[in-house]
Order: structure tokens, then sequence, then C-alpha cells
């Protein structure tokens, strides 16, 4: 499909398509990606395990490492950039990201009220007592 | 050795599987007999089992769509004879036949009929739309149409070996849990289901790409044709849902299998889990279907009105506001299992508002006819069909989204009645109008027109005299799925129902006659010009049946409706007499890929649903070699010389300039 036109105002590409690749350039993006991943899951083993931070607060430190983790895997590995050839891939992304926030905050949502609504009957009782 | 199978598996007892099975099996049989010796068997191979073209694969989705509805409205018949005897008695069909009829009847009707019915005529459509010469991926896009084929297989192979399930098309726990449904039925289920959305993924992955990355030179998204719009917006929701279906059935397997306890009554097992994912994907899922349906009626009615399409950017929006909400409506299809108050209204009120993007189409396609000038042909009527049909079922839907009606009616044949309403006025009037629309962009000749719409009217009619009663006796309280009843006010409407599915099957006789027909009659039907309906968009650009590589030389667009435009600066311009600069064309070769996946697939899913753990084994290896081998292939494409794209494409010059002077 050598000669099939590229639509004139979207210069966006596949993966491996980039025409010249810059080895070096993108061994060292690999290579400071894997090197903040380590950073950033061993920072969430170690948190897990200490007493030096308030305990309380440790949950909420390990999901804003998760999130940090997945944002370096976005940038560095999926190579995700706000660069004009890469809106369908941000496009996509934002449409994943939504459904997921539907699906899994609309089942909690769900699934809560119904276990509340359909408390088995003896709890009920208890509640009610 | 074998499992669980065994010669009992066989329903020997049972005359009414065992003769249907015993007649299907001697016309496969024999048709392959004919193939074989006649010597088909060479082209069949090399020109469509292991073809990629795309224009091929959507012929053979759309053949797969049609031979199925013949089996899934043969258990619609038996359904409606059943309740129509079965008054105060039991019927002709025992409970557990009956059962698995419905069960059957449902699942095909959606998986193997509707989903490769729109996915066959996207396939076929879309790629010349955009004036393209591929999809984006071929070879998975054959991988795609096989591994649906060997979901359709296995179901149909439980009709002999085994049972299908007793649980109706959403196998809901705790009835298809081990417990209660301890035999291979829902196994069938979940194995063909599990390969073919493998199958439906890939295919919207495919088709996704290819709307976002393959466009012809100047074709921006504002100036694609709405059907590549709906496309777009129900392969993405084809994406997001279907890993969830995937997942739900994944679990219920493990269930099943390993003993696990997802939707168990026990330890710990949440019934309500099921019913709450399935439905993450099952709301979606019916967009899926009607989404494409919609195109197809936005490029139609455009055409037979002889205008553009009326707000062409309000049917955009819509198109994609139905994309994002579809996904937050789900609880609406379990309003009365237990939730509260606050979630059933938002989510009621979230149903209500997907209806108002629906309710803008509608304007749009009523304002494309204003002032048009209409031609009446078959697809033009199935349109029409659809609006007054799916305005009904619509309604009926906003209907049931208000909880506190959907108390009354959960579960009664009313729902039935408006579903049905809205997949067969929808989705299924949309497919047969594309089918007739692009047939003779597919095959070179029209359908016959008399015969058409001859079946348009045993369709419309049937529907109507088919569904009507089933709203007025879910009214009556008759629940869905009953094997036999004894209240005597539901008997004249199940009579009138029966006699609606008999004037369908007439109009079903009406299709068969008209390709028989229009088979014979091929030459006088015969489409030279590639634009037999004076189309607007490019798929009729090119000849009928388009060469392999669609277009000798790809156009460039400049505006909406790209086609149209072309014919009218022709028109006003004169035909130009250059000749085109034609090139060299690469296309990608045929591989049988896909068919020896599929051909591993059924043998794993086979050997899945009746235990046989070596044989599962065998089946992986075998799949996974096939991709591996395909990974390493050499060379993946060859090339059209340009002398020979000049001498196909000369064919379709001289034609088009025989049209343009006859119009002038």
């Amino acid at each position: 499909m050598s000669d099939l036109p590229l639509e004139p105002h979207a210069t966006d590409v596949a993966p491996g398509d980039e025409g010249e690749i810059q080895i070096r350039a993108r061994i060292l993006g690999y290579v400071v990606g894997l090197g903040i991943a380590i950073v950033l899951t061993i920072t969430s083993f170690f948190i897990a395990g200490t007493d030096l931070v308030w305990q309380p607060s440790i949950p909420v430190a390990i999901v804003v490492l998760a999130i940090a983790q997945m944002g370096v895997h976005l940038v560095f590995f999926l190579h995700i950039t706000t660069g004009p050839d890469n809106t369908n891939n941000v496009m996509a992304l934002a449409f994943g990201v939504l459904i997921v926030f539907l699906v899994i905050g609309g089942s909690l949502w769900i699934m809560s009220n119904l276990n509340q609504n359909m408390m088995p009957m003896d709890q009920i009782m208890q509640m009610q007592r | 050795m074998f499992g669980k199978l065994s010669w009992s598996a066989i329903p020997i007892d049972q005359p009414i599987p065992m003769i249907t099975s015993g007649v299907v099996a001697l016309v496969i049989l024999s048709v392959l007999a004919w193939v074989v010796l006649a010597g088909h068997l060479p082209y069949l191979w090399r020109e469509w089992i292991t073809s990629v073209d795309h224009k091929r694969i959507g012929v053979m989705y759309t053949l797969l769509a049609l031979v199925m509805l013949l089996r899934g409205f043969a258990d619609a018949l038996m359904m409606r004879g059943q309740q129509a005897v079965a008054f105060q008695a039991q019927g002709y069909l025992p409970p557990e036949h009956y059962n698995q009829i419905f069960s059957a009847h449902g699942t095909i009707m959606i998986f193997f009929v509707a989903m490769p019915f729109v996915i066959g005529l996207m396939n076929l459509v879309v790629p010349l739309q955009l004036g393209v010469r591929d999809v984006a991926f071929p070879t998975l896009n054959s991988v795609g149409f096989w591994l649906t084929a060997t979901g359709a297989l296995l179901v149909n192979i439980s009709l002999v070996v085994g049972e299908f399930a007793r649980t109706g098309w959403l196998p809901y726990p705790p009835l298809s849990e081990l417990t209660y449904s301890p035999g291979v039925g829902v196994d069938y289920y979940l194995w063909s289901l599990q390969i073919s959305g493998i199958g439906t993924l890939v295919a919207g992955i495919n088709l996704v790409t290819t709307v976002l990355k393959l466009r012809t030179k100047g074709m921006n998204y504002l100036r694609m044709p709405m059907f590549c719009w709906t496309t777009l917006a129900s392969n993405l929701l084809i994406v997001a849902a279907f890993p969830i279906l995937t997942a739900t059935l994944a679990m219920l397997i493990l269930d099943r299998y390993f003993g696990f306890h997802f939707f168990t009554n026990e330890a710990g097992g949440n019934v309500m889990m099921f019913m709450n994912l399935i439905w993450a994907w099952g709301h979606p899922e019916v967009y899926i279907l009607v989404l494409p349906a919609f195109g197809i009626f936005s490029e139609v009615v455009s055409t037979f009105s002889g205008k553009p399409l009326f707000g062409y950017r309000s049917m955009v929006l819509a198109t994609m506001a139905i994309c994002v909400i579809s996904f937050m409506v789900w609880l609406h299809h379990f309003f009365t299992m237990g939730a509260g108050p606050n979630v059933n209204a938002i989510f009621g009120i979230a149903s209500m508002i997907i209806a108002v993007p629906t309710g803008v189409k509608i304007y749009n396609w009523l304002f494309t006819m204003y002032l048009g000038r209409v031609r009446f042909t078959t697809p033009m009527l199935w349109a029409i069909g659809f609006m007054v049909t799916f305005l009904i079922g619509g309604l009926t839907g906003v209907l049931v989204a208000v909880p506190p009606a959907d108390f009354l009616l959960h579960n009664s044949l009313f729902l039935v009645a408006h579903f049905h309403n809205v997949i067969i006025g929808g989705v299924l009037f949309g497919a047969f109008a594309g089918y007739t629309y692009w047939f003779s962009k597919a095959f070179g000749f029209r359908l016959h027109e008399g015969l058409g719409k001859a079946a348009f009217w045993c369709w419309l009619i049937g529907f109507y005299v088919a569904f009507m009663p089933l709203y007025a006796v879910g009214l009556l309280g008759m629940t869905r799925r009953m094997q036999h009843y004894d209240v005597p006010e539901w008997r004249p409407w199940l009579l009138v129902a029966a006699v609606g599915a008999l004037i369908i099957f007439a109009g079903i006789v009406f299709q068969i006659l008209q390709l028989v027909v229009s088979i014979r009659h091929r030459v006088e039907l015969r489409d030279r010009t590639g634009d037999p309906w004076d189309g607007r968009s490019l798929e009729w650009a090119t000849a009928s049946p388009p060469p392999v590589f669609n277009f000798a030389v790809t156009p460039v667009v400049s505006g909406a409706d790209a086609y149209w435009a072309m014919k009218v600066r022709a028109r006003r311009d004169g035909a130009s007499d250059q000749s085109p600069d034609y090139k060299d064309i690469e296309m990608p070769r045929n591989s049988p890929t896909g068919f020896v996946c599929a051909f591993f697939a059924t043998v794993m899913g086979f050997a899945l649903i009746w235990h046989i753990w070596w044989m599962v084994a065998a089946g992986m290896v075998g799949a996974f070699a096939t991709f591996v081998v395909f990974a390493w292939r050499d060379h993946d494409e060859y090339v059209i010389p340009a002398a020979d794209v000049a001498r196909i494409d000369q064919v379709n010059v001289d034609a088009r300039r025989a049209l343009m002077s006859g119009a002038v």
C-alpha cells in the first residue's frame, strides 16, 4: 500500500513506520523509562513496609505511585505525547479512560446500592434493632 | 480418552433434532460433493477461503448471516408454533427442548445473524467509501471472519452432539452454574461466544484503524459518508465493550471448570455481578448493531431522495453522543433486581436521554426526504418501513425506561415485543436495505425489484401481525419463555402472532426466490456502469464488482458527497479524455492463516466443551503454530503492473463515459 496518499492534515503514523529511527535516542528513552519505573516500584514496596510515614497515608501514597507508574508507561513505552501526530492515540486513551471510569465506577455504585437494598433479612433486622 | 463425550451425547430418541440435523447434514454433504466433483474446490480455496480481500470477506460474513438467519428463524417458528398449541396442554416440544430453542434463537440471531450481517456490510463498503484499496489489517480481517464462523459452527454442532444451553440467550447464574446446568449446553454457549468474540474484537480493531488511518486524499472526517461515521462509532463500541463480555464469560468458565465462586450462591459469590457486567457489555452491543443500520439508512435515504443528507453535522454529533451515552444506561436491564430508587432514577433518565440523538436522526432522515424526488426502490422501502417501525419500538423503549413501568413490564412479552421491534425494525431492516442497495456493487448485477418489494411487504406486515399481539399479551401479564400456559385470554393473541410468523416466513421465501431469480437473470440485471442507483459516495465510482484493487487511481476528494461532486463536474465540464496516470499497485497476498487458525480453534473449542484435554492441547499448539508461521512469512504482497491496471480500468472508464454522454 505504498502509494496510498496520506491525508494532508493528518501525519499520524503507526509505530514502526516513522521513517528513519534514531536508535540511540530511543534506547535512551527506554532506559530512562525503565529507571523511573523501577524506582517507583521499589518505592511502593518500601512505603508499604515502612513506619517512616504516617500510617493512614500509605494507601494514598501507593495510589499516587501507581498512577505515576501508569504515566511513565504511557510516556516512555507507549509513546503517548502531546504532538499533533498523536491525536488518535490521545483520543483513544481518553475514550478508554472514560469507559473504564464509567464501567468500574458504575459497577461499584450499582453493586454497593444492591448490597444495601438486598441485605439478608437477619442483617436488616439487626440494623433495625 | 474422549472426556465427557460418548454415544449417549447424540439425542437419538428425539426426532426433531435428529431429523433436522440429518437433513442439514445431507444438504451440506451434497453441496460439498458438488463442489468437489464439479472441480470448484481449488477456485473456492484460492478466491474465497484464503482471500484477504475485504469485499470477499464482507460477502462471506453476509452469507454466514443469511444462512444462520434461516436457522434462527426456524427456531422462531417452532416457538410460535409451540405457544400457539400449548394452551392447557404440553404442545409438541418438551420443556428441556423448548428451553434450548429459545436460548439458541437469541444467541444465533444476535451473535451469528445481526453481528456478521452488519460487520459484513461494513467490510464490503467502508474501504470503498473511503476511497482506499484495502482495510488496515487484511489477514487479521480474514482471521476475524473465520473465528466468527467457528462460533457459529460450534452452536450448530450442539444440535447433534450434546445439547445447547437452556438458560436464555444470556446465561444468568446461578442457573448457568454447574450445580443447576451440569450438562454441556452452557459450555457450548461459552466457548462458541469466546471464540467468535475474539473474531468480533479483531474485526472491530481492523475497522477502527481503517477509518482513522486509511482515507484517500482529501477525505477529511467531516467529508466521510455517514456510514463511515457510524462504522467508526460502532467499532469503537466493539473495541470498548467486547472485552467486558470476554472477561465476564471467562469468570463463568472459571466457575464451571475450576470451581471458582465468582457468581455462585455460596462461598461469597455474587450473581448480581454477572447481571451488572453482562449488561455493561449488552447495552453497548445493541448500539453496535443499530448504529451501522442508521448509517445504511442515511446512505439509502440520501441517495433515493437525490439530496445530500440533511443535518450531516448533527448526525455525526448524534452518532458520537450515542457512542458515549450507550455506556451509561446498562442498569435499565435490571431495574427490578434490587437497586434503590436513586440508582434506578439516574439510569432511567440516562435511558430516556439516549432517545434524543436517535430522534435527531429520525428528523434528519425525514427532512432529507422532504422536497426530495423520492424513488421508491426496495432499499428505500426498507428505510421508510424502518422509520415507522423503529419509532414505535423507540417509544415503547422510552416506556420501559421508566422504572415504575418497568416493574410491571419486566420479563413480560411486552419487553420481548419491544426488543424485536427495534432489532427487526432497526437492525434487520437496515441490513436488508444494505443488502439490496450494495448487492450490485458486490456481484455486478442487481437484485430483482419486484420480488424484493414482495419480501419487504411480507416482512413489514408479518412483523406487525407477529409482534403487536405480543405487546398486548405482555400487558395481560404473560411472561416470556413459557413452554405452556393456562390463561384463555392469551390464546387468541398467540394464535395471531403465529400467523404473523408465517407471513414473515413468506417474506423469507420471497427473499430466497429473489436471490435465485436474480442469479438466473443476471445478464438482464447486469450493472454495467457501476452506479445503478445514481449514488453519491465513492463506492459507486468504481466498477461493479470492483477490481481487487478497488480504484485504479485513488480518488481525490474535495467535499462531501464525493462521487456526486465528480458527476456534477463531469456533466458541466465534459468527461476528460486524458488517460489517468496508472502506477503499479501492491496488494496483500492471500493467506490460509484465518482458515487454519479457525480450524484449530474449532478443534480446541469442541475439546474444551467435552473436557478432552489432549485435543485442547493439540488445538492450542496448532493455532499458535499457525500464528508463528504467519508472523515469519517472507513476502506478503504482490504487485499488479500498471499495464494490467490500465487494461482492467479501461472497461470502467468506457462505461462511465457512456453514462456521462447519455446523461448530458
